[in-house]
């Protein structure tokens, strides 16, 4: 009997810890992310944030990853989207030396800056992918699959 | 058990109730784990670098979890939302994407060092609506060109699927050797109904055959032992001892009895009475 109860408890409050922990869209997808509606070849990338509700999370810092993943970044792209949700803290050219202030500030930038609301607009076509509960709907109607 | 993606498209399948079914199932959880160390090890990344991959059909994130566990960043899409908001549940660390594979991605060339998708491939094989962009080739085509651009180069793409027939894997294949990939089938445990699993192991790149197809496990499961009852040789022995010793006769006394008794029972007549003769071998005269 007690030990039902305190299941529970457990199931309530762990139900509550997940309504505040929901998904997440982070920059870093963000910026591998083209428009992929029909005919939006050109300029469909980046997306562009609106109305978009941010939340920052902690996530572990591995250096080797960031120093791997740069080539693959679009620069200009990050750095717009990261003023865009308020964080200026990246250099609007990408620096030469990889030093670890510079890596920490890209970790934030990558891995901890979540949209949990809002949408992405296709800069070209203007096609709008909301994103809800942190998961973006890249869902295409039926005239706009490619 | 008809095939699931017979019964309804996947967004609609796998609404809540379904969604919780069969993330809280244990036997397809270990199925999957089982599927998704396969995969990985077929997608052989080299070691110590941190990989970014993407997981087609990653529904409720049961292979995410796996991915999260060995440390690899990952983007996971799906298009049945109910199984995207049980992953969100399990608080899986990858990006989660609401999309239909069959419309393609939209995903920069070269964003991922691999991907994977367990049990996902199968989906595409329906056609939902007669429109032609709903058609299972026009889908296939799609899913193949926009993954090829997606992955960077060299890297592999492993996906397991449940192919209903040749026809389909041909279909599948050719599909993906038009898009560019090289690669092929790969079959675990061809001879097991049970445990047969088959993985499309596709590359990119590589420079002319230099990635080799890997070879698929071969022998019966190991797991499926474990959860038997252990093999007793006492057992078989004592089988053995039964049938090779000299088969007593079944017709013994005590049989011949019990049907005079079952004859008289039903009223039969002309039972022969019981004896001390009743039975007995006859001697040899001469």
């Amino acid at each position: 009997m007690l030990l039902e109860a305190c299941s529970l408890c457990y199931s309530v409050l762990y139900s509550s810890i997940l309504a505040v922990l929901a998904g997440m869209v982070r920059l870093i997808t963000h910026n591998l992310l083209a428009c992929h509606a029909k005919g939006c070849t050109s300029n469909n990338f980046p997306l562009q944030f609106q109305d978009a509700a941010i939340e920052l999370r902690d996530a572990e810092f591995n250096a080797d990853f960031l120093r791997g993943f740069l080539p693959r970044i679009e620069w200009p792209a990050l750095v717009g989207a990261a003023r865009q949700l308020g964080d200026a803290s990246l250099p609007a050219e990408q620096p030469e030396m990889l030093d670890d202030e510079f890596l920490q500030k890209l970790h934030h930038v990558l891995l901890e800056i979540h949209v949990e609301e809002g949408a992405m607009v296709c800069p070209n076509c203007k096609h709008v992918y909301p994103i809800s509960n942190g998961i973006p709907n890249m869902l295409l109607a039926e005239h706009e699959i490619g | 058990m008809s095939r699931p993606e017979l019964v309804a498209p996947p967004e609609i399948y796998y609404g809540d109730i379904e969604a919780k079914k069969y993330t809280n199932n244990s036997r397809i959880q270990q199925i999957q784990a089982d599927m998704t160390y396969r995969a990985l090890e077929l997608l052989n990344l080299p070691e110590g670098e941190p990989a970014f991959l993407l997981d087609i059909g990653c529904g409720s994130g049961l292979s995410g979890e796996i991915l999260d566990e060995e440390g690899y960043l990952w983007v996971g899409v799906d298009v049945a939302p109910s199984m995207l908001e049980v992953a969100l549940e399990r608080e899986v660390e990858g990006d989660l994407f609401l999309q239909d594979i069959g419309q393609g991605f939209g995903f920069r060339p070269g964003s991922f060092d691999g991907a994977i998708s367990i049990s996902v491939l199968q989906w595409l094989l329906n056609a939902e609506t007669s429109h032609p962009t709903s058609s299972p080739p026009h889908r296939l085509t799609r899913f193949f060109t926009t993954l090829h651009a997606a992955l960077k180069n060299p890297s592999r793409a492993i996906l397991q699927f449940y192919p209903t027939s040749d026809d389909q894997i041909q279909l599948i294949t050719s599909i993906a050797q038009k898009a560019g990939f090289g690669g092929g089938i790969v079959v675990d445990y061809p001879n097991s109904k049970k445990a047969r699993k088959v993985f499309l192991c596709l590359f990119v790149g590589g420079g002319g055959g230099q990635q080799q197809l890997p070879k698929g496990l071969e022998g019966e499961e190991d797991e499926e032992a474990e959860g038997r009852v252990q093999f007793e040789k006492r057992r078989e022995r004592l089988r053995a001892k039964e049938k090779g010793g000299k088969r007593k006769n079944p017709k013994d006394k005590d049989w011949i009895l019990k049907k005079k008794e079952l004859y008289r029972q039903r009223g039969k007549e002309d039972v022969p009475r019981d004896s001390k003769y009743t039975g007995r071998k006859r001697k040899p005269v001469f």
